[in-house]
Parts: C-alpha cells; structure tokens; sequence
C-alpha cells in the first residue's frame, strides 16, 4: 500500500497546470486563426484568405516599421552583447573585489525600474541633447534598447562562465600561450553558446519593447511595436493579425534556436 | 628588488584594473541610457512647468503638491486630488491582485512541470519559454480579441444559451485584470521552477513517514524551500503590473488610466513635465518599498528555516 501512495501528487494541481496551458495558448491560436479570415470584420469567419498578410507586405508603413525594428534590434543586440561579455568576463571566476557588487547591481538595474520610469527619464535627457546637438536620428533609440538589453544578455554569458572548466585555461598557460591567445583558442570557443543565446535573447527583447521605444522615438521613427499599437488604438482590422501572426512566427524560431542553444550539454 | 609579496599584489591590482576596463563600456552604456537619466527626473521634478512643455528653471513643489493634492482655483486652498487618487490605488491594487492570481495559477504550474519526467520537462519549459518571449502587446491583442463582445468568450456563452447578451469585460478593470495576468504568468511560473526543481523529494517522502497530511507537506515543507523562487516571480510580476503601460491601453481603453498613463498624460496633452517626473519618482518609490519589504522578509524566512 505504502509504495503505491504518490508523493509527488497534489490535489488539483495537475488540473490547474493544464488550464494554465490551455488559456496561455487558446488567444494566441484564435489570433493567428482570424489572420486567415476572408472577412474584413474581425467578428465573422468568412472563408480561408491570405490577403491580408498580402496587405500588410504592401503596407509601406509596415515595411518600414518592421525594417526600423531589425535595425536597432540587430545594433542593440550586438552591442549589448559584446559589452556583456566584457562584463562577464570582469564579474566571474574571481575572489569578490571592491566594486563587484556594485557592478552587478548596476548591470541589473534596468531589470528593478518600472519601463515608464525610465522612458520618461530618456525623454527628457535626450530632448536636452536633440536641442544641444540637433541630431534626431535613431541613435537614441539604439542606445536606450542597448542599455537595456545588457542585463539580458549578461544573464546567459555569466551562467555559461560561471560553469566553465578552468583547468583548460591553466593548461594552455602553462604551455606558455599568451593571455590573449588563451582567450581566442580555449575562452572564446567554450563560451560561444552562451554568447548566441545572450545576443538572441538581446534582439527578442529589443523587436519587443514598447513602452521606452513610444517615449524615445523622434517622428517617423515608429518600430514595428509601436505602429502597431498606434493601429490598435484606432480600431483593429485583421491585417494586425497577420502580422501578428508572422512576428509571432519569428519569435518561435529565434525561442527556440535560444533553447536547444542554451540547453546543450557540452 | 620587489618581494614576492608584492609581485602578487601588483599583479592582483593589474587583475583589477583590466575588469574595471573590462565592465566599463557596459557601465557607462547603462549610466547615460538608463540610470543617469532617472536623477535627471528626480530634478525635473521640483521645477516649474514650461508654457509648451519641458521646463522652466525655478524652484517649484507644486509638482509635488500635485500629485495628491488640488488647489481650488479661487481659493487657492489644496483639497485631495480625487483622480490621482483613484489612478494610484487603482494600479497598486490590480498590481497586488496579478501577482496573487499569477502566484495561484503559476505555483501549481511550476509544480506540475517540476514533477514530470526529466525527459517531458524540458517540452513543459519550452512550452513556457515561447509565451514568455513573444510580444506583449500581441499577447495582449490577443486576450482583446478573446474578450470583447464579438470574442471567443461572448460568442460561446451566447451560442450555449447561458447569456442573452454579450458580457462586457472589454474596456474595464477586469479586463486590464485579464490581460496582466495572462502575459506576466509564464514571468511567475519560471522562477518558481527554477527553484522547484531542485527540489528533493526525500523531505516530502519524510514528512508523509511522520504523518503528514498533502496540505502540511505543501505548507511546511515544499513552500518554504521554493520561498526563493515566489519571492522572484512575485517581484518579476508585480514591477512591470505596477508600471503596465500596453494592457491599460489596449484593454482599458483609456478610460481606464492606470499610472503610467497618467504619466504619460503629463508629457504630452497636460504639458506638466514636473508633475509627470514627480509621479516618474513616485512609482519608483512604491517599487523600491515593494522590494525592501520582500527582501526583509526573505532574509527573516530564511533565518527561521535556515
């Protein structure tokens, strides 16, 4: 009797876990159903249809939206990532020194500050630049997603060091290689997983921010987040689903080349 | 001649030096774009408003006064600012009740997904990572087509003959509700199964060999040792509910204002710059509370169990 008893059951729980499944999923995939919908109402079924994915690829608006956002995503996430990197190597594998943990919580603190506050902050110091300097290009908005994007990319580098073997690494100065050519040969090659999924998931989080990009963009500098929280304000037409629908894609993919990558085993 | 001693110390300090330079491009990256800026705000915050927006450089509280109070305009008493108000306690209340319905919908979850087969987790996790890393405001548009009148939800209450009419959730509290708690649960189930799975199992089996009811091994002993893992889910949830700045939008439809519209109104229609800074600070201040407070009381729970 007594080995039959389940330990690890709990009343309910299951039950629960599969509703939280279900509803995580269930508007997601009524979402991408109605980018097929024929009808021009959002409301009705009205038969299979690509056309809008079809308007959406001739709305220039859209187009240029949605290369703005590759734009600073593809800036910001390679930045975020070397700089992360140099702070990872500076922050792991080391007895604590003055100024770690300073360190770490400053590289962390973008993550503690509610993204309004911060909006508003960069609004107004970079609206004090733009009058100084009298540039309004996008590099204010890669330089807010770069900023926040480094704790992001931090996350997976550090956890990849931190797990690292060291005695690679003495081995190689032991045979007389140069800390530089330690690093190329022996670091670098090890640690290249974690650097791919710190700079997927710097991108993932730069395509998807609303809220500082609404503050910090000049005119005509609308990400693809953005235009389409302006179209949603006034009123929704499939076309939204479509894209939602081929953003939604291209997350899955980035997701999940992120996951195998991060959960390899060496 | 310089003593080994000292060789090792100049070497350390040289070790030093080279993180320092190593650290700084993302320090300084992170102290013009993000955290600089923030004392910026803090300043903004006691000065006078300017005719188009921005400022005018003179010392002024009333930003401050504002933000909870009214001055009549002729008598120039101050009275309690109803609406901001209303805004405040609205946020901090539906922030509170997502991370409680987060916290009860994601406990189980994390449970369920830390107890499956090592093989099968990894699909559960996966399944977890996708909504966790997709768009909110498409998860958000999402949970507006499901729940407005035409939606899912009518449509199928009205088909089984349970309602006559649609049941409007679109464009109040409730909705905002919804939506917040739909795109920030995966942030609450992750880190509790961070913890969860490390979680052994031998203790639970040892609390049933000492007659242990299923409530009493959740209670004292599965509950306590995630502790951690809640603890980060509940502030991972309850920041960005706290500052939710898409959901009050799209699903309140801006009747609704939760506070960082409120702010948002400031910089733009309002052209009160101090004020939209001074409630900046504000939100800022309840996060740092909420912190505090939960880092306190993970210190004491830890100092009782440890």
């Amino acid at each position: 009797m007594a080995r039959s008893f389940a330990i690890k059951h709990q009343p309910g729980f299951t039950a629960i876990a599969a509703t939280c499944f279900v509803v995580l999923y269930l508007p997601i995939v009524v979402l991408v159903a109605y980018a097929f919908n024929a009808a021009t109402s959002t409301s009705e079924w009205g038969g299979f249809s690509l056309k809008w994915f079809q308007s959406a690829w001739q709305n220039s608006q859209v187009i240029d939206a949605t290369l703005r956002s590759f734009q600073i995503g593809a800036v910001a996430a390679i930045l975020a990532t070397i700089f992360a990197t140099m702070a990872a190597l500076a922050t792991t594998r080391t007895a604590p020194y003055r100024g770690l943990t300073f360190k770490y919580a400053a590289i962390n603190q973008p993550l503690m500050v509610p993204e309004i506050v911060t909006g508003v902050a960069l609004l107004i110091f970079f609206s004090r630049i733009k009058i100084f300097t009298g540039y309004s290009g996008l590099g204010y908005l890669i330089a807010a997603h770069t900023a926040f994007c480094i704790p992001f990319a931090y996350l997976p580098i550090r956890a990849r060091l931190e797990n690292m073997d060291l005695t690679l690494e003495r081995a190689a100065a032991d045979l007389y290689a140069t800390p530089w050519q330690t690093f190329r040969r022996i670091t670098l090659p090890l640690l290249w997983p974690g650097i791919l999924a710190g700079l997927m998931l710097a991108f993932v989080i730069s395509l998807d921010d609303v809220v500082i990009t609404e503050f910090v963009k000049s005119g005509g500098q609308d990400t693809l987040p953005t235009y389409m929280l302006g179209q949603i304000r006034r009123g929704i037409t499939p076309e939204i689903n479509a894209i939602s629908t081929v953003f939604l894609l291209l997350s899955v993919v980035i997701v999940t080349l992120f996951f195998f990558i991060s959960r390899k085993r060496d | 001649m310089a003593s080994a001693e000292e060789v090792a110390r100049e070497a350390e300090r040289r070790d030093i030096r080279t993180r320092w330079l190593l650290s700084a491009p993302a320090l300084l990256v992170i102290f013009f774009a993000a955290t600089g800026p923030l004392l910026i705000v803090l300043v903004y915050s006691f000065l006078t408003p300017g005719p188009y927006g921005d400022v005018k450089w003179q010392f002024s509280p009333e930003a401050w006064i504002s933000v909870f109070m009214e001055r009549d305009i002729f008598d120039d008493t101050l009275s309690l600012a109803a609406a901001h108000v209303t805004i405040f306690w609205r946020s901090i209340k539906l922030a509170i009740i997502t991370t409680i319905a987060t916290l009860a919908l994601g406990f189980p979850t994390a449970y369920f997904m830390a107890t499956r087969s090592e093989k099968t987790r990894d699909l559960w996790l996966f399944l977890i990572t996708i909504p966790f890393w997709t768009n909110l405001l498409i998860r958000t548009f999402a949970v507006l087509q499901i729940i407005r009148n035409e939606g899912l939800i009518n449509t199928v209450l009205l088909k089984l003959g349970i309602i006559s009419a649609p049941i409007q959730i679109l464009f109040t509290d409730t909705a905002i509700l919804i939506g917040m708690a739909y795109v920030y649960l995966p942030l609450m189930v992750l880190p509790i199964y961070a913890s969860m799975e490390k979680l052994d199992f031998r203790l639970v089996e040892a609390g049933y060999d000492l007659y242990a009811t299923r409530f009493q091994v959740l209670r004292r002993i599965i509950f306590p040792l995630v502790k951690p893992g809640v603890i980060a889910g509940s502030i991972l949830v309850f920041i960005p509910a706290l500052g939710a700045y898409v959901t009050p939008i799209v699903l309140g439809g801006g009747k609704n204002m939760m506070l960082s519209n409120l702010i948002e109104l400031q910089f733009g229609q309002g052209r009160n710059w101090p004020l939209g800074s001074a409630l900046s600070i504000a939100v800022m201040v309840i996060v740092m509370v909420a912190l505090l407070a939960y880092v306190r009381n993970a210190g004491r729970s830890e100092v009782r169990h440890g």
